[in-house]
């Protein structure tokens, strides 16, 4: 039903469209100078047509649940119910009437549900003649209202900015909307375990808290030793530690070799061929990294007599690195490609060679911009998940061999929420405790490359 | 400079062509440098001009596409020839760019970074040295002696010519190739580098591609004058600006086409 009315009102913007237009060639026949091009009437009507149907549906959207409640449950009010049973009572009604109610039906319940489907097809049919009603006086009147001399194009250009703005808008309040999220229950989670102990404590051992007898008074010494977050924070910038040593060397060779040596053909097929590195799923890494890297790092380990865990950091570290490659060497080599030539000119026209010229003038140049692209790596690899869920292991080891298993931040989350899981409960609050502190680990280091990559830009332009 | 009443030929260029793909962009250029001169290549833009002084320390090599084809002899040696070592080419060839292009360092690193190249120095007070002469020979040792280790780039633009002239003069090269160095600076730093060309055709020989026509006059003994890729004219400032042979130099050097 929402599905057909809204492609009518498609149709019927589109149509206005082509009346506005039609207007706007048919004033201009007559020799008159428009305001603006034909195709901004039509766009104009179109405004007209889109704003009242935007309006409608939303208010629609938000007021008709709250209306029909009201009206489903007037028939409950005498009747001494308390508000919990009330809401009952609804949710019951609705599943009734989608059919999806397993229990015992009540005469009741059956005729509100009833009462329920036609109030909710009374509502679908009026909102449909509301809409489409109001939508052709909007279009005509606007119709009617168009001459050579009204204004279109600014109303229009207004509009897309509107729209725009919205869209950014989106983007920004989602962001807020997750910090919010991560700080109410953060809170919450350092209410029953103190803060020292979580960024001090040694032990991370959440299935503790699930283990415990439900019978138990919840009872906050009972989680010390616990959370304390030392293990996997070590775990995580050990593990990214691991990936940098990897990524940085290799991705800072290619890119040099990228921006500076590689022919123009090279350069063509190489640099999407990279590129594609970052393509590949991190789902996809991380069978690699379990499957084959660990398993063939635990036989060169046995063979040379080193106890070497199948799922060890080192594992999953390496591939990381691999991951993160593709990132550092196309950003170093954009911006060693960005190093003005005259430097270069100015180098090679007092003899030095081309290794010289890099590496005297050129990476120095480019020093602050390479730093941004490694810290934005590193961001990277703090944020990564899937290789570490899949081949590091799960258990929070604090270690610096890179041959055992360890865990990180983002792989407890993932331990900790996937299964059943009760709100409230401080083992849950805890993966908001970490999704918070890795947000703020994350964006301390993103504010930081930004800076970096900035003030290079300043340098030359 | 005379010897024996001959003028001495530093730079010696026979049929030179160059080729930009598959366009060419010099025409059997054939034209002697004197030694300790200051020779200017004047013409309209995209004659060539640059392109010729650019080839004449290779570095059209780094262009790739770019080809050059004839003989290049200085000091009785073709520098097109297979044998020779570009390194070493431009340690002799010294060059200063038409925007001044110093490294992002600091200005004792800029001078230093020559010498260093080619080991000239053998202890820190050598290359102290080597940088004071250059500088003052650059005529910018007075105002930068007090902060050799601020960086290079914050210097104004006549500064930041010098020192890319310093730069260059710091290898102690035979010939110093300037691609148009005072078209980025205003009229007094203008005047400066003017002053400072003549001095440095006591110790070098001084190619100069200009756009003003004032300048050439101004600074040059001997002008080539290029157009489409050819060398229509040259010999000495003075006939030519004064009595030129060829109807295209006379009408470019009074201003009528350009």
């Amino acid at each position: 039903m929402n599905l057909i009315l809204f492609t009518f009102i498609v149709l019927l913007g589109f149509t206005s469209y082509y009346f506005g237009r039609r207007k706007a060639y048919t004033i201009q026949s007559t020799n008159k100078r428009l305001t603006a091009l034909p195709q901004f009437y039509g766009y104009y009507l179109a405004i007209w047509c889109a704003i009242p149907a935007f309006i409608i549906f939303s208010l629609w959207a938000i007021f008709e649940p709250t209306i029909v409640k009201l009206l489903i449950l007037s028939d409950y009010s005498n009747q001494g119910y308390l508000d919990d049973e009330l809401n009952l009572i609804y949710e019951k009604t609705k599943a009734l009437s989608r059919g999806q109610f397993t229990g015992e039906i009540t005469p009741f319940i059956e005729a509100s549900a009833e009462k329920y489907l036609s109030l909710r097809s009374i509502a679908q049919s009026s909102k449909a003649v509301i809409v489409l009603s109001i939508i052709i006086a909007s279009v005509a009147y606007a119709y009617k209202k168009i001459s050579s001399n009204s204004r279109t194009r600014e109303p229009v250009e207004k509009f897309l900015k509107v729209v725009l703005f919205t869209a950014s808008l989106a983007a920004i309040l989602t962001t807020v909307g997750i910090v919010f999220s991560l700080i109410f229950q953060t809170i919450d989670f350092f209410k029953v375990i103190p803060l020292f102990d979580f960024v001090f404590g040694t032990h991370w051992y959440p299935a503790k808290a699930f283990v415990r007898d439900s019978s138990e008074a919840l009872d906050p010494t009972m989680y010390s030793d616990t959370f304390g977050a030392v293990p996997i924070f070590a775990g995580t910038f050990f593990i990214a530690f691991i990936a940098m040593c990897v990524a940085i060397p290799i991705g800072l060779m290619s890119g040099i070799y990228l921006a500076e040596y590689a022919s123009v053909k090279v350069r063509q097929y190489a640099k999407p061929l990279i590129e594609i590195l970052a393509g590949i799923p991190t789902v996809v890494y991380g069978f690699f990294a379990a499957l084959t890297v660990g398993p063939f790092l635990k036989e060169i380990g046995n063979s040379m007599g080193l106890d070497v865990s199948a799922e060890s950091a080192l594992a999953a570290g390496g591939v990381m690195g691999i991951m993160i490659i593709p990132f550092i060497s196309s950003l170093s080599d954009d911006v060693i490609t960005s190093v003005p030539q005259s430097l270069r000119d100015g180098s090679y026209a007092m003899g030095a060679t081309k290794s010289e010229t890099i590496k005297k003038v050129i990476f120095p140049a480019a020093l602050p911009g390479i730093v941004g692209s490694i810290l934005l790596g590193v961001s990277r690899a703090i944020g990564e998940t899937m290789i570490v869920v899949m081949a590091s292991g799960l258990a929070a080891n604090l270690t610096l061999n890179p041959l055992e298993s360890t865990s990180t931040i983002t792989a407890q989350i993932v331990v900790i929420l996937i299964g059943d899981q009760a709100f409230g409960d401080p083992k849950t609050q805890a993966a908001f405790a970490l999704g918070m502190s890795l947000f703020l680990v994350t964006l301390c280091l993103n504010i930081v490359a930004l800076r970096v990559v900035k003030k290079y830009r300043e340098k030359y332009e | 400079m005379k010897k024996n009443g001959v003028k001495m030929i530093k730079i010696n260029s026979k049929n030179v062509d160059v080729f930009y793909g598959k366009k060419q962009a010099l025409f059997n250029i054939n034209l002697d440098i004197e030694e300790n001169q200051v020779t200017a290549l004047i013409g309209p833009s995209g004659c060539g001009k640059s392109t010729f002084l650019r080839c004449l320390n290779r570095m059209n090599d780094v262009i790739d596409i770019c080809r050059v084809k004839g003989q290049i002899i200085i000091n009785d040696f073709d520098i097109n020839d297979k044998s020779c070592d570009v390194v070493r080419l431009r340690e002799k060839i010294g060059m200063v760019f038409q925007k001044p292009n110093p490294f992002p360092k600091t200005i004792y690193e800029n001078i230093s970074y020559g010498p260093t190249i080619h080991g000239m120095a053998q202890s820190k007070n050598e290359m102290d040295e080597i940088v004071e002469t250059s500088l003052k020979k650059a005529a910018l040792w007075e105002e930068v002696k007090d902060r050799l280790d601020e960086p290079g780039t914050g210097l104004s633009g006549g500064q930041q010519q010098r020192l890319c002239i310093a730069r260059a003069i710091s290898v102690k090269p035979e010939v110093i190739l300037m691609d148009e160095p005072c078209s980025a600076l205003d009229p007094i730093a203008t005047a400066q580098i003017e002053e400072l060309i003549d001095e440095l055709k006591k110790d070098h020989t001084i190619i100069i591609v200009t756009h003003s026509m004032a300048q050439a006059a101004r600074v040059s003994q001997n002008t080539g004058f290029f157009h489409l890729g050819e060398l229509i004219e040259h010999g000495s400032t003075d006939k030519i600006f004064k009595n030129p042979e060829n109807k295209k130099t006379q009408d470019y050097i009074t201003g009528r086409f350009g």
